[in-house]
């Protein structure tokens, strides 16, 4: 029984932030472009992030999504807008259901950094489902990718298609298509709409999709996006319970009334329950694929709500300060509202707990 | 990670599931004397007071096994481990810890026997979540403590046979905390009367305790003098890990969801409405929360880090479930959930007891002051 972190482990949480005090900190992602991206993007593919779920044989570090939600964490309590998640989905995806040949050539260009990914699923702006793919593909492409996660930051895209056969995933040169940044509101997530002209896709770009293989894809997505909200869940919490306890009116810090210190302490326990079910999620991914489902459900549809709350009681505590552009924390209540619904909102993911659960 | 138990602790839990397929027939098979003969089998197998030391008659029992033995006892639904929950739970623990040696011989062995049962004397009508305020007086008087003063929301003071009792010996100190002095006392003490309150259930086991004049011997004192607070906070600190809480709430939720399937909602099953799916995986979620969060603290237990306030995160997340189950399957039920005649009733009774779990040991606002002011570090009230 050993439900935590080895050491190796702390020392991979501790070098990443590091990184991200170092080479990413708030200021850095405020301005963050296509320019910062590349230079980072270098540096941890170096450190070996990039490739932390690949294997050692297509020239990775084989570790597994519980060390990967280590780093997500602290990605996230950072703000970092490195299109870790569009990768990791990636390189779960052709790890899953990729040909060898695919295998071979794509994630050894993933893990040495000269291939970066952006990855869009599905067309209905609120719809998780294999239907909410809408995007026709043949031996070209012609039509819009509505909202493909950074598209712009990458040299190629991911993006779900349908098919002859049903759906799949197409991998798209970054130069082939023509990628309309969106005015998203949380500048560290972008995104853009993708569009196709003629653009030729041959056999080796498809990776088909299953149920099943669609169900494990956005399940990943789930987990990465929640290990992403921890973190960042928690520096909302960290920076709050901080401000409680300098900022004083009526002649006391204001962390001494209840009415903030039993809000603070109810985000605490929310934290370490979504925190909880993430780790159980994320372990599930790699070593037990059948409740993985169930799993990153919970976790997902816990944290969805919890840090959708915790990022506008994390403004609303702070007062008017709170409120301003320059202040940190209502980057995160934007963050909250990205990530509420990504690969399923609150209501998809606890439908399924329910149908899973029996009902 | 890993969720495996090793080779003797799977050994173990083998061992505590083959007693009970032998032990444990079904609820409406068990024999008059089933409780007193269980009593006696799992006091023998060792496995009452099981993390006490050797010495004072537990089996120092690890974490793990520990925990082992809780999740099989709550998953086979067996009856608890001992008569005396208060004496396992804080007054043995106490009295291993604070308690002369003479203590030990005298009181450790009737708790382990299930001979005498315990309760708790804290609250008093003016000081209940600000327990360090007590007034409860005891003088000392020659060879004893002559007390005066009163206790209410005593649990199970109706029938105990022991007391642990808070009182203060001092009135004059500069911090509350100071001044209060724990004392052990037998129900029969001339002095001490006992009133049943009846609670909103229609139960009757709580009470006022009045203390007039009562005189308990000096050595009955547990700890120094002045020192009860400190016996207290180490007896609330002796909290166990939440597993077997955890199987019983799992449990509960497969009753509701079988309710859920059995039961009708404007006409149409009420499984298939998205509220009730809703809200009974929020439950689900909830439980798993629990569950996982209980796992990690036990991983910090395993590896020998002491746990302190966090176990506060789950008596949150079980009163919060204790009062809202309850509720919801009130009002699935209707008109039919609102009777106590019924066969479903066993729904409407639980939904009035929830105070027994939700206020005894800390209302959640004092759980949330806790974690406010010991893990976030907010200024104290």
């Amino acid at each position: 029984m050993n439900f935590g972190f080895t050491e190796e482990q702390e020392m991979l949480r501790n070098q990443v932030v590091r990184f991200i005090d170092d080479e990413c900190s708030i200021d850095v992602i405020r301005t963050f472009d296509r320019d910062t991206n590349q230079a980072l993007w270098k540096k941890i593919a170096e450190l070996g992030w990039v490739g932390l779920t690949i294997p050692e044989r297509f020239g990775g570090s084989g570790l597994k999504w519980v060390d990967l939600t280590v780093v997500l964490e602290e990605t996230g309590r950072g703000l970092c807008p490195l299109p870790l998640t569009s990768n990791a989905l990636a390189c779960a995806s052709i790890l899953r259901s990729g040909s060898i040949a695919q295998q071979q050539e794509w994630l050894p260009k993933i893990a040495n950094g000269s291939v970066i990914f952006g990855f869009g699923l599905y067309d209905e702006p609120n719809w998780i489902d294999k239907d909410a793919i809408t995007l026709e593909a043949s031996d070209h492409i012609t039509g819009t990718k509505t909202f493909v996660s950074d598209a712009l930051l990458a040299t190629h895209v991911m993006v779900g298609v349908q098919t002859k056969n049903g759906p799949a995933l197409c991998i798209v040169d970054g130069e082939a298509i023509n990628s309309i940044a969106l005015d998203v509101m949380d500048r560290t997530k972008p995104a853009a709409q993708v569009q196709f002209d003629q653009v030729p896709a041959t056999n080796d770009r498809f990776i088909p999709l299953t149920d099943a293989d669609l169900d494990y894809v956005n399940s990943c997505g789930a987990v990465a996006v929640t290990a992403e909200m921890v973190g960042a869940a928690e520096a909302v919490l960290a920076l709050t319970s901080n401000y409680a306890k300098e900022r004083i009116q009526f002649g006391h810090p204001i962390g001494k009334y209840q009415g903030v210190k039993h809000r603070l302490a109810d985000m605490f326990v929310d934290i370490e329950s979504f925190k909880s079910l993430l780790y159980y999620a994320a372990w599930c991914v790699d070593d037990a694929t059948g409740d993985l489902s169930q799993a990153a459900s919970r976790a997902k549809a816990h944290a969805s709500d919890a840090f959708a709350q915790i990022g506008i009681d994390g403004v609303g505590l702070h007062g008017a300060i709170g409120f301003t552009a320059e202040y940190d924390v209502q980057l995160y209540l934007k963050r909250a509202k990205w990530a509420r619904t990504m690969f399923g909102d609150s209501d998809f993911h606890y439908n399924r707990v329910a149908t899973l659960g029996g009902l | 990670m890993d969720f495996d138990f090793t080779p003797d602790e799977e050994a173990f839990r083998t061992e505590v599931r083959e007693f009970l397929s032998e032990n444990l027939p079904p609820r409406n098979e068990r024999p008059g004397s089933f409780l007193r003969e269980w009593l006696e089998k799992v006091r023998a197998r060792g496995w009452v007071g099981f993390s006490w030391p050797k010495a004072v008659g537990g089996s120092d029992g690890d974490v793990a096994r520990q925990a082992i033995l809780k999740e099989e006892m709550a998953l086979a639904g067996a009856p608890p481990l001992g008569t005396s929950f208060m004496g396992l739970a804080w007054v043995g623990p106490g009295i291993i810890q604070y308690g002369t040696e003479e203590q030990k011989t005298r009181f450790i062995p009737d708790i382990l026997d299930s001979k005498v049962t315990w309760c708790t004397g804290y609250s008093e009508p003016n000081h209940g979540s600000d327990l360090a305020a007590i007034q409860t007086k005891a003088e000392r008087v020659g060879d004893h403590y002559r007390v005066n003063g009163q206790k209410i929301w005593t649990t199970g003071a109706p029938y105990a046979d022991w007391m642990i009792l808070l009182t203060r010996t001092d009135f004059n100190t500069e911090v509350k905390h100071d001044g209060i002095t724990c004392l052990l006392v037998p129900m029969k003490t001339p002095g001490v009367e006992v009133r049943p309150i009846e609670n909103m259930a229609g139960d009757r086991h709580f009470a006022e305790v009045f203390f007039t004049d009562a005189e308990v011997p000096i050595e009955n004192r547990l700890g120094e003098e002045g020192s009860g607070w400190a016996v207290t906070i180490s007896a609330l600190a002796n909290e166990r890990s939440s597993i077997g809480e955890v199987t019983q709430m799992s449990g509960k939720l497969e009753d509701l969801k079988q309710l859920v399937r059995e039961s009708r909602k404007q006409g149409a099953p009420a499984s298939d409405d998205p509220l009730v799916r809703r809200q009974i995986a929020e439950f689900e979620t909830k439980i798993a929360a629990m569950k996982y969060n209980g796992l990690r603290y036990l991983t910090r237990q395993l590896r020998g880090q002491p746990l302190s306030s966090e176990t506060s995160v789950n008596k949150l997340l079980r009163a919060s479930l204790e009062i809202e189950m309850d509720d919801f399957a009130v009002e699935l039920q209707g008109q039919e959930g609102v009777q106590l005649q019924t066969q479903t009733a066993r729904w409407a009774r639980s939904s009035l007891s929830w105070p027994n779990v939700v206020i005894g040991g800390g209302t959640p606002n004092i759980q949330r002051n806790i974690i406010g002011e010991r893990i976030l570090g907010l200024p104290k009230d």
